[in-house]
């Protein structure tokens, strides 16, 4: 899958393979975008219909962005992300054009929240954040897991914490 | 006082309530005097005084009777396991804040304060804002007495009053970074700033209606400056070059005087000491700060010098410390000192300084030659259609200077920029004109991540961004694969320690 190889070809270097989000957050971000679109074809109906005789000036170009946006976009977006929780660490991949690596060793994780927003809900989605004690990457989300994956990634690293304190 | 004492619920010291009437006055004299100028302008004083005065009496004691009965329903307690403060006179609020959480204690004394004896102590949670708890005011036995108290329940030791004692003594005989006047004066030199000679010229310009003739009409300096003789303006550009000579001995030496009068404010009688747990620091002429940094708590060492005061071979050494979030604890351990003074103070941190035979790596040539190509690009393409179109063509050589100014920077990056990955520490040096190096620690780092924007990924170099409680470690402009490696040896390092027992070590067995 084409997906896969974008990510391995970044980390050459690293061993540990990524799981990939759950396929759910493809569709979820195709109906994000589709709000988007419905929005900003909405704004260029109002453009035709104030520019005078219909030239289509405004809605061509609007209609083919969101075709993009809707086709192209959303997994594009689920490709680019990644995760894996190997050797008792958080290691989250993320960016398109502007890539992100972090990783966050369990043995620094402060608290853990695990959130769900109303679209979140309607595709049994959630997000996961650890909070550390750094200024920078004070916070490191993780959307796109689903329900279960989330709880389950939430009791791995509340373990591990507990272990590594006693 | 005994420790019995304590555990009950205490107010603050009787005189908090003067200091906080005499703070207050002090801030209602501005006002009072505003009011009474503008008033005493329609002339009859008679009528001033038999309505205003008895209203301003009221106002002054209504104010005096609020802060009486405040202070009688604020209480403080010293528990076994936290602090509480109960305050408030119509809603009640209770803050316990437990000892395990208390990052730093410190003690501050104003100047009002300071007339009475008083201090403010302040326990530093690191909770960011504004939401510390603060005691105001307490005696200076009372405040060490507290602090001490806290430092020791937080390590879980029994407080006796003559333990304390000893260790306030000992502390005095620590002493390992201290600045006579003189230093201060020098130091006061070095802080020239030019931000204050802009500001002073810019009041000028606004304010040049109160003088009575144009400040930028060189004719009229020159008759002033000549005086009734015109002595001088027969000299001609001799006394054009006076005139402007005075003008700019003048502003640099508002600039200076500035810059002595608030080092010495801030710096006067500045001593770091070694004590049980920490550093301790006193510093300041009107007011008087006293801050401990517990050394189990130091993240990251930061040497910062200035593109001036590395030729004459002074730097200042920054502590980053978990509390340090909070904006107000400003943790210089030595701002103004020779390389061997600041030596010892890193070595009893615990943290090494970079020594002559590290290995260092360089930044990625790439990144600067891309970093020089993108600057020149840019500032060409604004310079070319100015010096097309532009009837002035030579305003051109602006946008143009600056792309070259930017790409000698980068080359200059490239040349000293530095960074190198020890057994224990991690190095990094970073800047152009006024280099600082930072010293993190591998086993104190929170979080590793790799960034790139689309031209890095292309170019083969990456940010590593280290998180770091209490302030930010980069490196920027590293090859992707020294990054990766790098990355992996630091998250070794860090899966060794949890950060809870990197919290609650001792200094002695810290493994920093």
């Amino acid at each position: 899958m084409k997906a896969r190889a974008v990510l391995r070809s970044y980390d050459g270097m690293e061993d540990q393979p990524l799981t990939p989000l759950d396929p759910a957050y493809a569709s979820m971000l195709r109906l994000q975008f589709a709000i988007v679109a419905l929005v900003l074809l909405a704004g260029a109906t109002g453009a035709e219909i104030a520019i005078p005789g219909y030239t289509g000036a405004v809605w061509i170009p609007v209609i083919v962005f969101s075709l993009w946006l809707l086709i192209r976009m959303p997994m594009r977006r689920y490709a680019a992300r990644g995760y894996s929780l190997a050797e008792e660490r958080l290691r989250v991949v993320r960016g398109i054009l502007f890539r992100s690596d972090t990783v966050v060793p369990f043995g620094r994780v402060q608290h853990i929240d695990v959130n769900q927003g109303p679209l979140e809900r309607l595709f049994h989605l959630a997000t996961l954040t650890v909070h550390t004690a750094g200024s920078h990457n004070a916070s490191v989300s993780l959307p796109g897991l689903a329900q279960e994956d989330a709880a389950a990634m939430r009791e791995e690293i509340r373990a591990a914490i507990r272990r590594d304190t006693q | 006082m005994t420790l019995e004492a304590a555990i009950r619920p205490q107010r603050t010291h009787p005189k908090t309530f003067a200091v906080k009437a005499a703070t207050m006055l002090t801030q209602l004299v501005v006002p009072i005097v505003v009011g009474g100028y503008t008033i005493l302008d329609d002339g009859d004083l008679a009528d001033l005084l038999t309505y205003f005065l008895p209203l301003i009496v009221v106002v002054i004691g209504l104010q005096f009777v609020l802060a009486y009965l405040q202070w009688t329903r604020l209480t403080y307690e010293v528990r076994e396991s936290d602090i509480r403060v109960e305050s408030g006179l119509l809603s009640r609020a209770a803050r316990s804040v437990p000892y395990e959480r208390i990052q730093d204690v410190s003690v501050e004394q104003k100047l009002i304060p300071r007339l009475f004896g008083l201090v403010e102590v302040k326990f530093e949670t690191g909770a960011g804002g504004g939401d510390d708890l603060k005691l105001a005011y307490l005696t200076e036995a009372e405040g060490d007495r507290l602090r001490d108290t806290v430092k020791a329940r937080r390590e879980g030791r029994e407080v006796s009053e003559a333990a304390v004692e000893v260790e306030v003594e000992r502390a005095e005989a620590n002493v390992l970074f201290a600045m006579p006047p003189r230093r201060v004066l020098t130091f006061g030199l070095f802080e020239f700033s030019l931000a204050v000679v802009a500001v002073v010229f810019g009041a000028v310009q606004q304010l040049d209606f109160l003088i009575d003739f144009d400040l930028w009409d060189i004719d009229e300096w020159q008759q002033r400056l000549a005086g009734p003789e015109q002595y001088l303006a027969g000299l001609g550009p001799l006394a054009q070059f006076v005139g402007i000579a005075a003008g700019v001995a003048a502003l640099l030496a508002v600039g200076v005087t500035t810059g002595i009068v608030r080092t010495a404010l801030r710096e006067w009688n500045f001593l770091l000491e070694r004590t049980e747990t920490g550093l301790r620091r006193r510093r300041g002429l009107v007011t008087r700060t006293d801050v401990v940094m517990p050394i189990h708590r130091v993240q990251a060492l930061r040497l910062k010098t200035s593109f001036v005061r590395r030729l004459f071979g002074w730097y200042g050494l920054g502590v980053v410390s978990l509390a340090s979030d909070s904006a107000s604890a400003n943790h210089e351990a030595a701002p103004f000192a020779r390389m061997q003074e600041i030596e010892p103070i890193a070595a009893t941190t615990g943290f090494a300084l970079p020594s002559g035979e590290m290995c260092w790596n360089r930044r990625s040539a790439k990144a600067s030659v891309d970093g020089a190509l993108i600057n020149l690009a840019f500032t060409g393409a604004i310079a070319i259609p100015v010096w097309l179109f532009s009837p002035l063509w030579w305003s051109a050589l602006v946008p143009l200077s600056i792309g070259v100014l930017g790409a000698v920077r980068e080359y200059y990056l490239y040349r000293f920029d530095r960074h190198s990955l020890g057994d224990r520490f991690i190095y990094s040096r970073h800047g152009w004109l006024a280099p600082k190096t930072t010293i993190g620690s591998r086993v104190r780092f929170q979080s590793v991540e790799i960034k790139q924007g689309p031209l890095a990924k292309l170019r083969g170099y990456a940010v590593l961004k280290l998180g770091l409680a209490g302030g930010t470690f980069e490196v920027e402009a590293m090859p992707v694969e020294q990054a990766q490696r790098w990355r992996s040896a630091i998250l070794d390092s860090i899966a060794t320690t949890d950060f809870s027992q990197m919290l609650e070590r001792k200094p002695s067995d810290a493994q920093v």
